[in-house]
């Protein structure tokens, strides 16, 4: 990994992106097991359908774990200071996830700012947060 | 309605160890590709004392309890109309396979939105790893959902 230095950086700088692989029924399976995250609202579309929801949807936790991809395929994991995401719309089954990045403020302490964004095949935001990172 | 007088509310600390199968599981489904995600040695290679824990796994740390919705039980909260608002991390010494993870969570607000019909849970969980570092931390806030 070329890890970009903080003086190279500018204001607009975009993040490789990230396209994921399909979200299925499986993907949210392995999700809730690895993850811990056993609510059924995930995995069971009988439990699902009694709350109201036409379906089992994604873990917010899976689609902010793809943006933490975003990040740690572009600074090492101990470059990041803090991460935060709003969850803005259900991600349903299906879903293929593209995470974009952009560098919004360069700070001082080599601090850079980012906005993030996770969005499916359709353009319609899931995930929208920031980031900051401290690059050498 | 959640009763707010559980703002302030702190639980016992809760230790856990951070288990190698589990972060190669959790870093497999989410797709990581990165080996220091998956092998010690790649792990140490790259100056991490085992397999790194990817950037959200301190949501799954606190949620390996017996009770892992134990602030759904405390709050009397019906799990079928939880949504999740808003997820933060900041990031303090590397939790790494192996380690030994107290865990503090509190209660920092409730509140009700559109006359009721949504209340606001945020919470707050402080990380200490075995060597009395700060671990890092995060804070959500949990949406409850009341159709009228």
């Amino acid at each position: 990994m070329t890890i970009p230095s903080y003086a190279e950086i500018k204001v607009g700088d975009q993040l490789p992106p990230l396209t994921t692989k399909e979200i299925t029924r499986t993907t949210l399976a392995l999700f809730a097991g690895a993850s811990g995250d056993h609510n059924p609202i995930h995995i069971d579309i009988d439990f699902a359908k009694r709350a109201g929801m036409p379906d089992v949807f994604a873990h917010g936790m899976l689609n902010m774990a793809y943006l933490g991809r975003l990040l740690t395929g572009w600074v090492p994991q101990s470059a990041l200071r803090a991460f935060t995401t709003r969850f803005v719309a259900i991600t349903q089954v299906h879903a293929v996830i593209t995470c974009t990045g952009t560098v919004v403020e360069k700070r001082d302490g080599n601090l850079v700012a980012l906005e993030i964004e996770a969005a499916d095949q359709h353009g319609e935001v899931k995930l929208a947060g920031t980031a900051l990172v401290e690059l050498p | 309605m959640i009763d707010t007088s559980f703002i302030g509310y702190v639980t016992e600390p809760f230790s856990v160890t951070v288990e190698k199968g589990r972060v190669r599981d959790f870093s497999l489904a989410t797709g990581q590709s990165d080996r220091i995600y998956f092998d010690h040695e790649a792990a140490q290679a790259a100056g991490y004392r085992s397999v790194l824990a990817p950037p959200t796994y301190l949501f799954s740390l606190d949620l390996d309890r017996e009770d892992s919705f134990y602030f759904i039980t405390l709050l009397k909260i019906d799990i079928a109309r939880v949504l999740h608002g808003e997820q933060a991390f900041t990031y303090g010494a590397p939790i790494c396979a192996g380690d030994t993870i107290s865990l503090v969570t509190e209660v920092t607000d409730i509140y009700a939105k559109k006359g009721g019909a949504m209340e606001f849970v945020h919470l707050k969980t402080s990380a200490t790893n075995q060597l009395g570092e700060d671990a890092g931390s995060m804070t959500r806030t949990v949406i409850v959902r009341h159709p009228q």
